[in-house]
């Protein structure tokens, strides 16, 4: 990539205020190599903000799933911290599929104290927001 | 207590914490230089390695490599610990710290508070250097933020110690002795070998040149085989660890580009400048595949046309970076 063809083209996420430059190794008319600041580009802006969507839509579907007692809402909160399965279950020391049971709100209903507090310290909430949906 | 450290802000987090540590015990070392010489570039594509759903492509080598391999190649004496328990990871940080030893660590993104929420994933393997302590809160140089930072103890914590892959475990890092002659020319050498080994010779699908073909027949299958909306965050996901914060873009290439230069003026070999401005062409070739990926993306299309158009361009990019490291490896 040369000096001139640096994209400069910010994109206003929630806080992206606070976004900071991001530096590349760009060549010069000669040639060389020097480092300079981007403020960001457009195919990476997309992307990104494409992973966030995501993010919304699963929480929406979540969201309605827990609703019609579908998943516990361990569900919702997992996604809502980013994580999948897997990340959560090393999260509180359980196995993959012991997690995916906790998801059953039967099984949720019936989970011991100990454990809810578990989850509702990963989640960063206190454990009776954990039981409810925000 | 807080270290006079220097913070330079940096393309890449780990060759950055590389330098600026080395920097500081009086090495000059340039990011791209410990990139190269810690033989940074790789490539992988895991279909069966999901991260969120979506396939595992990396443009690096492991994390921690960089730092080892630097210290190895030129003879630095460097240590690393990892913790079982929060208190002692924590405890011997702060005593690295009193004892005058700027200490980098290895963290989660999404435990850091002074990064904008829109970048805080699940990724583990960013790395920082710590350089000071004060009543519970650390002084913190992060290569890819332009200033000095400041982080509470129980934020720092739980960024050390997150858990997934690839899992942290307080890893922490720091410089013990550096000798008095530093033999770059011969580090250089090795580094280069090492990519050029990584980048040609597994055996396997998954890593190295084969790796980029792979994914080139992997992209054909996408729009066959996936629904749209999944298909298209296959293909974000790619782009987002070729470009995204921490990458310098290009999937490294660019990075590497620049370390070739200054290895042709370090060691005289006229020949890598002509391997730098091949490796800049292949950075751009990269780029042009993201930028129209992105396109891609953002039109939600799933038109078998354009994932084939995209497949070729990538065929083509594994073939340029194959005649290269063959061109690349002929010069030790």
């Amino acid at each position: 990539m040369k000096l001139e063809e640096v994209p400069q083209e910010k994109k206003n996420f929630k806080d992206g205020d606070k976004a900071p430059q991001k530096v590349l190794y760009v060549t010069d008319n000669l040639g060389s190599y020097t480092q300079t600041n981007s403020a960001g580009w457009e195919a990476e802006n997309v992307v990104l903000e494409q992973a966030w969507e995501e993010i919304d839509h699963q929480l929406k579907v979540a969201m309605q799933q827990v609703r019609n007692g579908k998943c516990s809402p361990i569900t919702y909160y997992m996604i809502k911290n980013r994580m999948d399965i897997s990340i959560l279950s090393s999260y509180v020391n359980k196995w993959q599929w012991q997690v995916r049971r906790h998801m059953i709100p039967v099984v949720f209903a019936g989970l011991s104290k100990g454990m809810l507090d578990k989850y509702a310290k990963v989640f960063n909430i206190s454990t009776d927001e954990l039981k409810k949906l925000p | 207590m807080i270290i006079p450290f220097e913070h330079k802000s940096q393309a890449h987090c780990e060759s950055g914490v590389t330098s600026n540590l080395l920097k500081h015990y009086g090495v000059p070392i340039s990011e791209p230089m410990a990139f190269g010489i810690g033989g940074g570039l790789f490539f992988g594509h895991l279909p069966f390695v999901k991260v969120n759903g979506v396939p595992g492509t990396t443009y690096r080598i492991y994390p921690g490599q960089i730092f080892n391999n630097v210290c190895k190649r030129l003879h630095i004496k460097s240590d690393a610990e990892r913790f079982r328990s929060v208190e002692t990871g924590m405890n011997r940080l702060t005593e690295n710290i009193q004892n005058n030893i700027p200490t980098g660590c290895q963290v989660s993104v999404f435990y850091l508070p002074f990064l904008p929420e829109v970048f805080r994933f699940h990724f583990n393997a960013h790395n920082l250097v710590i350089f000071g302590e004060e009543d519970g809160f650390y002084q913190v140089s992060d290569p890819v933020m332009d200033d000095k930072c400041i982080i509470r103890y129980e934020d720092l914590a739980k960024a050390r110690f997150a858990k997934g892959m690839p899992e942290p475990r307080g890893r922490m890092y720091y410089i013990k002795q550096v000798p008095q002659h530093i033999d770059m020319k011969g580090a250089i050498k090795k580094g280069i070998k090492q990519t050029c080994m990584f980048m040609k010779s597994p055996p396997v699908p998954w890593f190295g040149v084969n790796a980029i073909a792979f994914l080139s027949k992997q992209i054909l299958k996408y729009p066959i085989k996936l629904e749209p909306r999944k298909a298209t965050l296959y293909l974000g996901n790619l782009i987002r660890m070729q470009e995204e914060i921490g990458t310098g873009g290009a999937g490294f290439r660019f990075l590497y580009a620049a370390f070739l230069q200054e290895a042709a003026k370090e060691t005289g070999i006229d020949g890598l400048n002509e391997l730098s401005s091949r490796m800049t062409g292949i950075g751009d070739q990269w780029r042009n595949f993201a930028y129209n990926t992105a396109r891609i993306c953002k039109a939600r299309s799933t038109d078998v046309v354009s994932y084939s158009e995209l497949s070729n361009q990538l065929y083509q990019i594994y073939e340029a970076e194959k005649f290269f490291y063959n061109e690349l490896s002929k010069v030790y």
